[in-house]
């Protein structure tokens, strides 16, 4: 990277600092819901294509050798003041998809696996893949009209939840509702890490 | 691969597994990925001044990523906009950050290492949307 001449660049404007969210779950889950009724537009659509270099490194499993895989993400953007902006992907639950997962975490500042307590399995493999990276994540219970109610702590058990995990109720097509998300989120998120760097300085 | 019967221009050819494979790689010229390091889905693009109309090498596509980039967009969003992959968009990307016409600003790369200040900062401003 030439970054002498991008950094003088860059030093003409000054560019905001980019921070992204993971809105992880099962199909049908909520994920583009709850992006859309937090976000400042609505969903935008970009897509992701596994080439060469990832053959052979990442864990294909899943996936027949050599084949283009190709995912969608739908995703939303919050500004917040002229100095950050955030951005939410809606991340696609399936396990075949984890070389999109590997470059969207790498950074994240955490991540909402939304549960549809009709299918509460969909959202094993999101929970087992953050836990396992280390990626702080909350669990928001999307409540469908249709679907029975559950209380968090049955929710929390099924799932298998370590306890500083927070599980929330939300309507994932309300702001306030993924509002709360987001802000338990970065809560958690920011705990976690004062757990894991307490000694940082506070200013970059 | 089919051609895709609907479309009447004939121009998107569809492969049944990876979906529209031809246009976005004749666009690199066969390139899959950038002429220099990673580019985040979140890395921030900016305009450096307007590219001069006829820079060779330089198709349609990079003039447009170069005029909506006039107000900084992360690569997902210029990915939206085109309605082009990701991977297709840091290849272009690498051509116009080679001729200076784009800057560049990676994110943070790892958890953990973000300061207080931008949790606080976020938090803040979910709570005032």
């Amino acid at each position: 990277m030439d970054s002498g001449r991008s950094d003088r660049d860059a030093g003409r404007v000054k560019l905001p600092t980019a921070i992204k969210i993971l809105i992880a779950g099962g199909f049908g889950a909520g994920k583009t819901t709850m992006v859309g009724s937090v976000s400042e537009t609505r969903p935008l659509r970009t897509e992701e294509t596994l080439t060469d270099r990832g053959v052979g490194v990442d864990d294909l499993s899943g996936v027949e050798a050599k084949r283009t895989t190709t995912v969608a993400m739908d995703f939303g953007r919050i500004s917040i003041g002229a100095d950050h902006v955030l951005y939410l992907f809606g991340t696609p639950g399936q396990q075949r998809f984890w070389f999109v997962w590997d470059e969207l975490a790498l950074g994240a500042m955490g991540a909402v696996v939304i549960a549809d307590t009709r299918r509460l399995a969909d959202c094993f493999p999101s929970v087992d893949y953050f836990e396992r990276r280390g990626t702080p994540f909350i669990v928001a219970v999307n409540c469908f009209d249709d679907a029975k109610r559950y209380e968090v702590a049955e929710i929390r058990m099924a799932l298998d939840l370590p306890p500083d995990v927070p599980v929330v109720l939300c309507d994932a097509r309300v702001k306030e509702s993924s509002k709360t998300v987001l802000v338990t989120l970065v809560e958690h998120a920011m705990a976690a890490r004062l757990r894991t760097r307490p000694e940082q300085p506070v200013t970059r | 691969m089919t051609n895709l019967s609907g479309d009447p221009t004939g121009e998107q050819w569809i492969d049944d597994e990876a979906g529209r494979i031809v246009r976005p790689y004749v666009m690199t010229r066969g390139r899959t990925q950038p002429s220099r390091g990673k580019i985040d889905l979140i890395t921030l693009v900016v305009s450096t001044g307007p590219a001069a109309a006829a820079e060779p090498g330089l198709g349609p596509e990079h003039h447009v990523i170069v005029k909506i980039c006039e107000r900084p967009l992360s690569v997902a969003e210029i990915s939206a906009h085109l309605d082009l992959p990701a991977g297709t968009v840091r290849v272009l990307l690498g051509d116009l950050v080679d001729r200076g016409l784009v800057a560049l600003q990676e994110p943070v790369q790892e958890t953990g290492v973000l300061d207080l200040e931008t949790y606080k900062a976020v938090l803040n401003g979910l709570r005032t949307l």
